[in-house]
């Protein structure tokens, strides 16, 4: 991601889906195909740039690698994971344009939504919910799976945060933020396999400074706000930026207002759906930001965040619309549409010789047919 | 009568022990190994042409050799006796044993390899062995081939046991790594090696017990002559530990010139199937190997007798091979039935998927229930298509092998076994009773 200033700049040249960049050695893969950005970049679900040690364990980011490097250009046996595997010069990678990929990266998506209880109309991620965008973006219709689908307690852990261990798809994105964030580390995996579960070692509360970041990075609705559990929809909130002086965070938040109501903070995220940085310094908030100031008085204001035009957060708010200047008759330019033709010359159902009260029954086609107007009479 | 390196002393009366062993020749390979230059004893592995015996078959010398050695950082052996695969108990044998051919053969890599601290990862379920083994170490530091300066040779070396929680996935040696890091057994994601960054962020070698046990007759007869036992690319000795319907199980050094049908039907190894039945199916080299059924395991597809050696056991790939995998021998008779078997793997290694990555985690059970749903009558046809669906999935997707090792005995099942699965599907109520029969798996492979 960032580029080292200090060694001569040297770059690496890699091919992903027929588009070269040059990236800087240490690179990852998917790194190099968000910096091409659209379609190319592979999803992520566990990967989490200002994490460290985050990613390679969804899986959904595989990509092929056709040639590892202009060194050694055989293929790469198997898919890897481009979220942990660093480019090398000359590596061309085929990411949507391998049919391996697209058809594996389907069906992890069905290994994941395996177990998901899918009950997106009432979760409060809905709507910003990484594995929506996956299942849609990625996804098969329906599931061969036919069986009871795991299931666990809600859990509180904390007074602000709610754990719905049932939506959880393991991608260790916040036992990464307790590590690293927050000193005293109470949470992380128990069990393993299908039933390794997020928790706290002896339901212990987790009322670290920096926890609510757990909310943030929580690519589904496992982690949930409890300040903001069934206050809303996201899509009717309207996202501002906003900030205020704190002494333990950055203090750039996203405010979610409806009216002047201040339904939830958080932080402010970057199209990737990660948290934006500021200096080089990932935009952490603290728990005072993020669940206390929930007034407009303790924020300035900066203005309407922009959200990307595909999400649902964005529908009905027509953000950027341009209303044309011209009148009909210059934007047809000649052209008569038939859309605009007088409805009442060319139906037949409106012949006024017909006495529509007389018609017995239910009105067919044949009713108003030529020559058969005689048997409503 | 095969040659025996392993397992040559171990008739004899308290070889366990430290006076009996050294009595019969012990530690003269340690004493042989401590003279030379570090780099002569990886040479002579390297010449040896020593294979991991732990499954994937790697060049040890290779191996050792990848080594980074960055000044000022220390290195690691690692050990690993977490051997857990079902099927597989050539270690334990070793270990109880023999503890000394192991401790010795760690001395000698340590001094190889430039380590100090050695580690020896056992599995929880072991637990007597623990105490075999440290007073095995105990007896060596009494005699000086452990602790400070080791024969005088300004060497110091020692070696620590550490148990398991009894995980099949700490097996696994970036698992076995964090495990020993006091970390839970998730695997780690490679790039980087442990050769580069293992125990804590150390080099470390991960090696096989019955690879570092191997190494004390390679110092003992040189690598040259160690690698004309054996075939080809498969040299020296290997352990097998045979079980199921077989007379007489037990492990069985063998020297890999063998044909699988001697092994199995021979007296001196297997001694035949148990109670005059017929050969159904085997699995070769522990359970996550594929399942050859009798007709391709005595013959490979061109027709040659197979061998008991990696080359041969792989010949044909997945299709119609199999893999030398750990050495676990397990024989399946005309009574057994495929499904029930695979079910039995399913299960074992749904409940021991670390929960990491998703594939594994979520395709493990789901593998598991459907297999489940076919052995108990309520199986569809489209079941089984669904499962070879599901293994291809897995396969290779993972982080990990154990993904991998999932969906190979369900893949080679599937493959060899088809009928058995649609049997169990059409006849509901007779698989609950009955078995679906040898069928023709114990007829010769015709070949065109």
């Amino acid at each position: 991601m960032e580029e080292t200033k200090k060694d001569p700049p040297q770059f690496f040249k890699v091919t992903i889906d027929n588009i070269t960049v040059e990236v800087a050695p240490g690179t990852s893969i998917l790194n190099a195909a968000r910096s091409i950005g659209g379609d190319v970049a592979p999803p992520a679900m566990c990967y989490y740039s200002k994490l460290e040690g985050s990613g390679g364990k969804c899986r959904t980011c595989l990509v092929e690698v056709a040639a590892g490097s202009t060194a050694d250009p055989r293929p790469m046996p198997k898919l890897v994971a481009s979220c942990r595997t660093n480019v090398m010069d000359g590596m061309i990678v085929k990411n949507i344009t391998s049919e391996k990929v697209i058809d594996a990266r389907k069906h992890i998506v069905e290994f994941l939504l395996l177990n998901h209880p899918l009950d997106c109309p009432i979760c409060d991620q809905a709507g910003e919910c990484s594995l929506q965008d996956l299942s849609y973006g990625h996804g098969d219709i329906g599931t061969r799976y036919e069986f009871q689908r795991r299931l666990f307690e809600r859990e509180d852990i904390g007074p602000y945060i709610q754990l719905h261990m049932t939506r959880c798809i393991l991608c260790y994105r916040c036992t990464y933020v307790a590590d690293q964030l927050t000193d005293k580390r109470v949470h992380g995996i128990l069990d393993r396999g299908e039933h390794a579960e997020i928790s706290t070692y002896i339901s212990k509360a987790i009322d670290n400074d920096f926890s609510g970041n757990m909310i943030d990075v929580c690519p589904v609705g496992a982690l949930t706000d409890r300040t903001f559990r069934f206050k809303n929809r996201v899509w009717f909130l309207k996202p501002l930026d906003a900030h205020r002086d704190c002494d333990k965070c950055c203090g750039k938040v996203t405010l979610w207002n409806r009216g002047e109501e201040v339904y939830r903070v958080t932080s402010r995220k970057d199209k990737w759906g990660e948290v934006e940085s500021y200096d080089g310094k990932p935009g952490w908030i603290c728990n005072t930001c993020r669940f206390e100031k929930k007034k407009t008085s303790d924020w300035i204001i900066e203005g309407p965040r922009k959200i990307s035009r595909q999400s649902v957060i964005s529908a009905g708010h027509y953000v950027g619309v341009k209303k044309p200047n011209e009148i009909f008759s210059a934007v047809h330019d000649g052209r008569k549409p038939r859309l605009l033709m007088d409805i009442h010359k060319v139906s037949e159902i409106n012949e006024p010789h017909i006495e529509l009260s007389r018609i017995e029954g239910p009105a067919t086609g044949a009713v108003f047919n030529n020559g058969s107007n005689q048997q409503a009479e | 009568m095969g040659i025996k390196l392993l397992l040559a002393n171990d008739h004899i009366e308290g070889i366990r022990f430290y006076d009996a062993y050294r009595k019969n020749g012990g530690y003269s390979a340690a004493e042989k190994a401590l003279k030379l230059a570090a780099g002569d004893i990886v040479e002579e592995v390297k010449k040896s042409g020593l294979r991991g015996r732990g499954g994937a078959g790697f060049p040890t010398g290779l191996k050792w050799s990848f080594l980074a050695k960055p000044e000022g950082v220390p290195r690691y052996l690692v050990c690993n006796a977490d051997e857990s695969e079902p099927g597989t108990f050539k270690d334990r044998y070793l270990m109880e044993f023999i503890p000394h051919l192991l401790i010795e053969g760690m001395i000698i890599a340590s001094y190889a390899l430039g380590s100090n601290r050695a580690y020896i990862y056992i599995r929880g379920e072991y637990a007597w062995i623990v105490d075999i083994l440290e007073q095995a170490i105990a007896e060596a530091n009494q005699n000086g081939f452990l602790g400070k300066n080791i024969l005088g040779t300004g060497f110091d070396c020692q070696i620590y046991v550490q148990r398991g929680a009894g995980a099949y996935i700490c097996g696994e040696e970036t698992a076995l790594i964090e495990s020993l890091e006091g970390k839970r057994g998730n695997p780690r994601i490679k790039p980087p090696f442990p050769a580069v960054k293992g125990l804590w962020d150390s080099p470390t070698v991960v090696n096989n017990v019955e690879t570092l046990a191997a190494v004390v007759p390679i110092m003992n007869m040189g690598g040259t002559e160690y690698a004309r036992i054996g075939v080809g690319k498969s040299t020296g000795t290997k352990l097998i530990s045979a079980c199921g319907n077989i007379n007489k199980p037990g492990v069985y050094e063998i020297d890999m010139t063998i044909s699988v049908e001697e092994f199995i039907y021979s007296d001196e190894y297997c001694g035949g199937i148990a109670n005059g039945k017929q050969l159904k199916a085997c699995i070769p080299g522990g359970s996550s190997v594929p399942i050859l059924p009798a007709n391709l395991l005595l013959k490979t597809a061109k027709g040659e007798p197979r061998m008991m050696n990696y080359e041969s056991l792989s010949d044909g790939g997945f299709a119609t091979g199999s893999m030398m995998g750990s050495g676990g021998f397990e024989v399946l008779d005309e009574d057994q039935c495929i499904v029930r078997h695979t079910l039995s793997l399913a299960r074992f290694y749904h409940h021991e998927s670390c929960g990491q990555c998703s594939p594994c985690r979520e395709g493990t059970g789901w593998m598991k229930r459907i297999l489940h749903n076919i052995e108990y009558g309520k199986g569809k046809m489209s079941d089984i298509d669904l499962l070879w669906d599901i293994q291809r999935n897995i396969e290779g997707n993972t982080i990990c092998p154990l993904g991998d090792a999932a969906a190979w005995p369900v893949a080679a099942a599937i493959r060899h076994f088809r009928d058995e699965f649609e049997w169990h599907v059409l006849n509901p109520e007779d698989c609950l009773k009955s078995n679906y029969g040898i069928g023709r798996y114990a007829e010769p492979l015709e070949t065109a």
